[in-house]
C-alpha cells in the first residue's frame, strides 16, 4: 500500500482539482481529506457519512469569578495575552498551556477541554474517504490531520487497498507536516507565476527536510508559458522531478459548479493530461 | 488604523488586494503575515534594511540541579518534556523535543528547583524595510517549523498606529489566520465565485463573526463560475466591495510579479474606491 498526498505551498494553484481526478483514476483506494481547516474534496466527492466522531483536543482556561481574589498572577504569567484585566479568557487566544491554573493561589482556574473539531468516515461513489471539519477559529489542525491520516491508513489496510490518496492543506506549517509522515511521495501542484514558484520551492525544501520524495505538475501551465518554460528549467537544474502540465481550462471550473471531477466531465485534453501524471506517479 | 486581507480558500487573490491597495493609498505600513508562504515582497520588492532573527522561549535543563522530580514533564500539556528518572545507581534525565514547544514558560516557573532555564530557539526570521513611501513587514517561517502563531505576532510586534496598516493575512481559518487578524478594524474577504471559493468563503466569514471583526467581500474573477456567492452575500446582508473579472492580462502580470495598479494604472481609482468604501463602513 502507498500513501500520496498533494500539496502546493501556494493555495488555489489546483490541488483538490488534481485529488479529486486521481480519485477517479486511482483502483482500490482509500481518499483522505488533511485540509482540515478549508476541506474541499467533499465537493467533488459529495461524501455519505457513515461514521462521525468528536474530535477532543486542547484545553482552554476557565476562571470561576467567586474564587478569583483578583490578585492578576495569571495575567502577567500568560505569554498569550489571553487573559484580560478583569480576568476573562479570551478562548482564541488560550493556548490552554495550564500555567495559570497551576499558580492561580486561589485555585480559581479550572482548565476544560475543548471539543475543536469533527472527523468523519464516509462512503463515495470512487471509495471510502476520510475526513474532518476544524471548528471554527480552532488549534491543533495538525493533530486532527495525523487523525486523518491513521484512520485513513488503518482503513486501507484492513480493506487491503493499494493506495492512500490525500488532499493537503497550503502552506508549510503544521497540517502540512502532519500530512507528510509516513508518506511515499508528494506531488507539488504550481502554477506559472512567481508566487506558485516561490511557494512550491519552498513546500519541496519542507518534503526533503522530511525526507519525502516530491514530484511537481505545473497546472494552468498555459496561463504564461515563459514562465512555465522558467520553472521547467528550474527543475531541470535542480533535480526537481516534473512529470505534467495541465492547461488552463474553464471546463475545470465548470466541472466543480455540477460536483464532478474533471474525469467524469466532457472531453477535455485536461483529461489526458491529469492520466498522464496519474500513470507517471506509480512508476 | 488595521485592514486586513484573508480568505478562506487560498489563491484567490489575497495579496493582490492588498498590494494594489497599499499602492493606491499613502502613509501606508505593509505587513505581511502569511509567514508560511510569503509572497508580497514578489510585488512590492522592498528594499529589506532590518533583519530580525525570531525566537521562541524553550526550556534548558541544568542536570546538575535537577532531581528529575517530574515536576515539568507533568505540566507541559504539548508533551515536549519527558523525565526518566532515576533508578538504582543510574542517574534519571530530563529530554526536551523543543519542536513541540509552545514557550508558555510553566516548566521554568514551577520546577522546584529552579533547573531549568529559557533558551531561545530560531523559528524565522522578521525582515523590515520599505518599498517608496511605503513600510514593508514580513516573517518567514523556516522551513521544517510547524507553529507559524509565535512567529505572526512577532511581525504584528512592528505595527505602527499612526499609518494605515494593510495586512495580507494567510489562508484557511485556524490559528494562524487568527492570530493575524486579531485587533484589526476591518478585514476584506477575498473569493471566487465557485463552490471551493463559496464553501471556505462561509468559513471565513464564521471567523469574523466569532472574532467581532467588520468585513466584506471583494469577488475575484467575478465571471468564473456562478451566481451563489453574490445570492449568499445579499441573503447574509454582506456587503461586497469590489467585482474583479477574469482578465488574461491581469493574470499575466500577476504572474510576473507585477501589480496591477503598476501595469494598467486605471485601475488605481478602483483601489482608493475600495478603501473609501471600508473607511466609510468604518464609520
Amino acid at each position: 500500500m502507498k500513501q500520496i498526498v498533494v500539496i502546493s505551498g501556494k493555495g488555489g494553484t489546483g490541488k483538490t482539482v488534481i485529488t479529486g481526478a486521481i480519485a477517479a483514476l486511482a483502483e482500490n483506494k482509500v481518499m483522505a481529506d488533511c485540509d482540515v481547516d478549508a476541506a474541499d474534496l467533499h465537493l467533488l466527492l459529495q461524501p455519505k457519512i457513515k461514521e462521525r466522531h468528536e474530535f477532543k483536543s486542547g484545553l482552554t482556561a476557565l476562571i470561576d469569578k467567586k474564587l478569583c481574589n483578583k490578585c492578576g498572577k495569571c495575567v502577567s504569567a500568560c505569554r498569550f495575552n489571553a487573559i484580560s484585566d478583569d480576568f476573562t479568557v479570551d478562548n482564541i487566544s488560550c493556548e490552554g498551556c495550564a500555567f495559570c491554573s497551576h499558580i492561580c493561589p486561589a485555585g480559581a482556574i479550572k482548565m476544560e477541554e475543548c471539543v475543536a473539531g469533527e472527523w468523519f468516515i464516509s462512503e463515495t461513489r470512487f471509495g471510502p474517504m476520510v475526513h474532518a471539519k476544524l471548528g471554527i477559529a480552532e488549534e491543533n489542525s495538525g493533530k486532527l490531520v495525523s487523525l486523518v491520516r491513521k484512520e485513513a491508513k488503518q482503513l486501507a489496510e484492513k480493506n487491503h487497498c493499494d493506495w492512500v490518496i490525500v488532499d493537503g492543506a497550503p502552506g508549510i506549517g503544521c497540517p502540512v507536516i502532519a500530512s507528510l509522515s509516513g508518506i511515499d511521495c508528494a506531488l507539488v501542484v504550481t502554477e506559472p507565476t512567481l508566487s506558485g514558484l516561490h511557494d512550491a520551492l519552498r513546500v519541496i525544501e519542507v518534503t526533503k527536510h522530511f525526507n519525502v520524495p516530491s514530484r511537481l505538475v505545473i497546472n494552468k501551465y498555459d496561463l504564461n508559458l515563459e514562465m512555465s518554460k522558467k520553472i521547467e528549467e528550474h527543475c531541470a537544474d535542480n533535480g526537481i522531478s516534473l512529470i505534467g502540465k495541465v492547461r488552463f481550462d474553464r471546463s475545470v471550473v465548470e466541472a466543480m459548479v455540477e460536483g464532478k471531477t474533471i474525469m467524469e466531465y466532457k472531453d477535455t485534453p485536461v483529461k489526458d493530461e491529469i492520466r498522464k501524471i496519474w500513470e507517471r506517479l506509480q512508476i | 488604523m488595521i485592514i486586513s486581507v484573508a480568505s478562506g480558500k487560498g489563491g484567490t487573490g489575497k495579496t493582490t488586494i492588498a498590494v494594489n491597495l497599499a499602492l493606491s493609498l499613502n502613509n501606508v505600513q505593509f505587513l505581511d503575515c502569511d509567514v508560511e508562504e510569503p509572497n508580497a515582497h514578489i510585488f512590492l520588492k522592498p528594499k529589506i534594511t532590518e533583519q530580525k532573527k525570531a525566537y521562541i522561549p524553550v526550556p534548558e535543563i541544568d542536570e546538575s540541579i535537577c532531581d528529575t522530580c517530574g515536576k515539568c514533564s507533568k505540566v507541559c500539556v504539548y508533551k515536549a518534556i519527558a523525565v526518566l528518572p532515576s533508578r538504582a545507581e543510574e542517574k534519571g534525565s530530563v529530554l526536551v523535543f523543543a519542536p513541540l514547544c509552545h514557550g508558555c514558560g510553566a516548566c521554568a516557573a514551577l520546577c522546584p528547583k529552579n533547573a531549568i532555564r529559557e533558551i531561545n530557539r530560531e523559528i524565522g526570521v522578521v525582515e523590515i524595510g520599505s518599498c517608496g513611501e511605503m513600510e514593508f513587514v514580513h516573517g518567514k517561517l523556516n522551513i521544517g517549523e510547524a507553529m507559524a502563531p509565535p512567529l505572526i505576532r512577532q511581525v504584528k510586534e512592528h505595527i505602527d498606529p499612526k499609518k494605515t496598516v494593510i495586512m495580507d493575512a494567510p489562508p484557511g481559518t485556524s490559528c494562524p489566520v487568527v492570530t493575524s487578524l486579531k485587533r484589526s478594524d476591518y478585514c476584506i474577504l477575498v473569493t471566487e465565485p465557485t463552490p471551493f471559493g463559496l464553501n471556505d468563503l462561509v468559513l471565513a466569514v464564521e471567523v469574523l463573526k466569532k472574532m467581532k471583526i467588520p468585513f466584506g467581500v471583494v469577488i475575484n474573477r467575478s465571471d468564473l463560475g456562478n451566481d451563489l456567492t453574490e445570492e449568499y452575500c445579499r441573503k447574509e446582508k454582506i456587503p461586497i466591495l469590489m467585482k474583479i473579472p477574469f482578465k488574461k492580462e491581469i493574470a499575466m502580470a500577476y504572474s510576473k510579479g507585477e501589480p496591477i495598479v503598476m501595469a494598467f494604472p486605471e485601475y488605481k481609482k478602483d483601489f482608493i474606491a475600495l478603501y473609501d468604501e471600508v473607511l466609510r463602513r468604518i464609520k
